[in-house]
């Protein structure tokens, strides 16, 4: 069988544009290796349920969109929408990730459901968009509106944060243990936690704790690291 | 160019023609009596049905808030994208389609003639240029008058005739077709962020109540001898109780049909029949409509069926939509308040195991089926509104199959299904009553002459269907007909082939329809001058466009179509 891809706005072969070699000594384990930089192809592993993907280089929009299990591994960076809508399975990065990372398409409310994205580098706008499960974890920075929307979930920055953070969340925690410039006039400050603990994991702190986001009703936890902002606190006045 | 259709199944209830096998031939456009068999090109439609183009008398297609609705829905139609192919351009649906998209779609099922039923007039310009780009298909649309400021004052006011005066100049302005009133008092009350409660509450500032704005309107229909009814959009849509609402509707303009001609249009009357008092305990308010429509002869009615999809909603009903926007707490747009209407968009999801969704789903059928007389009921979703135009076929089976109907119950709420009425209706339809409540019925309705009919001298529009009616049984391979009235054997549009296997073959424009009033700014009319300075007067101070550039001129449509009509009495 040959598969077809689009090319542009042509169908085109897959053989046409990569070469392609098949291994069958590891039995059922199925696993797709991607060399080179494909930095303009664009739905890996979109829909996948299981299997493993491992990408050896740099990889385009739309990675792993929608999949619901299996894993899939990008050597360098993942451009927009990696893990978009997801559901399940697993994603890590080991260089960085573009914007949107695990947010759904525009437009639609189906934000990431479950499943784990891990960045070893920095991630850009907009990172768990609509989240409604799942965990996103950047060991780098991230920039503005960090879990704008989302409802339910876990995303854990180890860097810092542009601003803008859990704009309109509902649910979910947010945990930011680097700087951050300041906190949306629409959150409250509720504790101070020594630290938080993530599926077991314990991530020390101490942490600032918010709720927000008021103006949308929202319960939403939002953890910033007291030593990394001094700047922020002024909120402590607000505590007694 | 000459065309013979040979023994298909014909079905034809304007001419009272039920499934005879016969020949219908073509010339220049039109249906004529013989052609020369050797000049002619012969389609062969044995074991095939052969209908006239069907008609959609309420689907929302073209303007402002559809293309509003359009840019809110990327997600919509990254799911339903159509390459370009030799003859047809490129476009994305699925519940707001691209406009050629839309030309080609409703021709490859089959339909030629749609109507885009709300078009605010300040917003007539933008929906004609989004109609002249739907191919194919000819259309006519009608301006949203019912809360036009003019006509609030001219009928406050008593003044009938001028008010008639001014409605045919709107109508001529717009280059509209019919009155179309969308919850009457509500959309100018919600310009204040109100709404009206009933038939008989006052509109705010205007010293005037939805009854009399219909009454009024109903007589100006009839002074102006529009070749439609006026066509109503009920207050109180969409909210628990409103079937009352809806009976009033009709019996407030009873006594103003002074023939069997229907004198009011009632339309997506599903969303206006729900029982209760909550949406806990909101039931089917389509028996007792049924009982009215069964007994009176001034109304029809369309169905506004609701399809279990993902869908966008879409009324010049403002409060209702912001209602619906609290209830789904989904993003959405509200338009126009500033211009003659108002309007919202508002993305929905009809859910099967929703109570309230597959209540509204039981009711459009219950409608349609307890409805005895067809010529009083006509097909539609209320595109997008129920949900998208591409689900008639699914809805036909519906209509024709018990088993299809039984089958979709089994999947449905629970508390839904217990109280739904389907279960105790055997009706089926037959091939025939589809023929009228999807295009003859609706070609009555319209007052479309060369329409909905393959009559000698009608329209040359014609939809083949690959079914033999000998060998299918609809009632059980409701399967094979769905398939069947999704994609077209053949679409004839004007005499020209356009569809053949469910594939446009060719594209062109199609026509619009208008209504030419003769007499109307005559020069000679004194008053009229008077009403037209006094227009001019008021647009400088208010309006944002100048008069002069308001008006559409027939050279501003690709395709006019002017339909002209004697008024009585202006």
């Amino acid at each position: 069988m040959r598969l077809k891809v689009w090319e542009g706005n042509k169908r085109r072969d897959l053989s046409d544009l990569f070469d392609i070699k098949v291994d069958w000594s590891n039995g059922d384990e199925i696993t797709i290796s991607l060399n080179g930089d494909l930095i303009k192809v664009r739905m890996v592993g979109a829909q996948m349920s299981k299997g493993k993907i491992v990408v050896n280089g740099n990889i385009g929009m739309h990675l792993g969109e929608g999949m619901s299990g299996g894993e899939i591994i990008v050597e360098g960076y993942a451009d927009s929408w990696a893990g978009g809508s997801m559901k399940g399975g697993r994603i890590e990065i080991k260089g960085s990730a573009g914007d949107y990372l695990g947010a759904p398409y525009r437009g639609s409310p189906e934000g990431m459901r479950g499943g784990t994205i891990i960045v070893h580098g920095d991630a850009g706008r907009e990172v768990g968009c609509l989240m409604r499960g799942g965990l996103i974890r950047v060991y780098g920075s991230v920039r503005h509106f960090v879990g704008v929307n989302m409802i339910d979930g876990t995303i854990l920055v180890h860097g810092d944060c542009a601003g803008k953070a859990g704009g309109g969340m509902r649910g979910g925690r947010i945990i930011i243990c680097g700087y951050i410039p300041s906190i949306l006039p629409t959150f409250t400050i509720e504790d101070i936690r020594p630290s938080v603990s993530i599926d077991g994991e314990k991530i020390p702190g101490p942490f600032y704790r918010f709720i927000g986001d008021i103006a949308d009703g929202g319960d939403g936890r939002l953890f910033i690291s007291k030593p990394k902002n001094p700047h922020l606190a002024f909120y402590e006045k607000y505590l007694e | 160019m000459k065309l013979i259709i040979k023994n298909g199944f014909v079905y034809d209830p304007l001419n009272g023609v039920d499934g005879e096998q016969m020949d219908i031939c073509v010339e220049n456009g039109k249906i004529v009596e013989k052609v020369d068999e050797h000049e002619a090109k012969a389609i062969d439609a044995s074991g095939m049905i052969v209908m006239p183009g069907g008609i959609d008398i309420h689907t929302h297609i073209a303007g402002s808030e559809v293309n509003s609705g359009r840019l809110l829905r990327p997600e919509d139609h990254v799911r339903d994208v159509e390459a370009k192919t030799a003859v047809t351009r490129s476009g994305v649906g699925y519940s707001v389609p691209s406009t050629f998209t839309t030309g080609y779609r409703y021709a490859r099922m089959g339909y030629t003639f749609l109507c885009n039923p709300s078009m605010p007039p300040l917003e007539a310009r933008h929906t004609h240029e989004e109609l002249d780009d739907t191919p194919i298909v000819d259309k006519a649309t009608f301006p949203l008058l019912g809360d036009w400021w003019f006509v609030l004052e001219y009928l406050g006011d008593g003044l009938i005739k001028e008010c008639a005066e001014h409605v045919a100049w709107m109508i001529m302005a717009t280059k509209g077709y019919a009155i179309k009133i969308v919850n009457p008092g509500g959309l100018e009350a919600w310009g204040f962020g109100r709404n009206v409660k009933d038939l008989d509450d006052p509109v705010p500032y205007f010293n005037i109540t939805p009854r009399e704005i219909i009454r009024g309107l109903c007589k100006v229909n009839s002074i102006l001898n529009l070749p439609h009814t006026i066509h109503v959009h009920t207050n109180r849509l969409g909210q628990p109780g409103n079937y009352i609402t809806t009976i009033k509707t009709m019996d407030c303009v009873k006594d103003l049909a002074s023939s069997d001609r229907p004198v009011i249009h009632i339309t997506h009357c599903q969303f206006s029949a729900f029982k209760g008092d909550s949406w806990a305990n909101m039931r089917s308010g389509a028996e007792e409509i049924a009982k009215y429509v069964n007994a009176n002869k001034h109304v029809t009615l369309d169905m506004g069926q609701v399809i279990f999809a993902d869908t966008t909603t879409m009324t010049a009903d403002g409060p209702w939509q912001y209602t619906l926007y609290e209830l789904s707490g989904n993003k959405w747009v509200n338009h126009d308040v500033e211009v003659e209407t108002s309007s919202g968009i508002v993305p929905f999801k009809y859910r099967r195991k929703s109570y309230v969704h597959a209540t509204m789903w039981s009711i459009g059928l219950e409608l349609a089926l307890l409805i005895k007389d067809p010529w009083k009921i006509y097909l539609t979703t209320d595109h997008p509104n129920g949900g998208p135009f591409t689900e008639y076929p699914r809805v036909i089976c519906w209509l024709m199959s018990r088993k299809a109907r039984e089958r979709t119950l089994k999947k449905i709420n629970k508390k839904a299904r217990a109280r739904s009425l389907l279960p105790s209706i055997d009706r089926e339809y037959t091939f025939y009553d589809v023929a009228i409540v999807t295009r003859a019925g609706q070609a009555r309705a319209l007052g479309l002459k060369g329409k909905g009919h393959l009559g000698v001298g009608a329209d040359a529009d014609i939809a083949i269907y690959n079914v033999d009616p000998r060998k299918i049984d609809p009632s059980s391979d409701y399967k094979v007909i769905r398939r069947a009235f999704a994609r077209a054997a053949y679409t004839i549009k004007g005499g020209e082939i356009v569809v053949r296997d469910g594939e446009i073959v060719r594209a062109f424009n199609g026509r619009t329809y208008w209504i030419n009033f003769s007499g109307v700014g005559d020069p000679a009319n004194k008053a009229f001058l008077e009403a037209t300075e006094n227009l001019r007067k008021r647009f400088r101070e208010y309006w944002t466009v100048e008069f002069d550039n308001y008006f559409i001129p027939e050279r501003y449509l690709k395709a006019s179509a002017p339909i002209n009509i004697e008024t009585k009495g202006v």
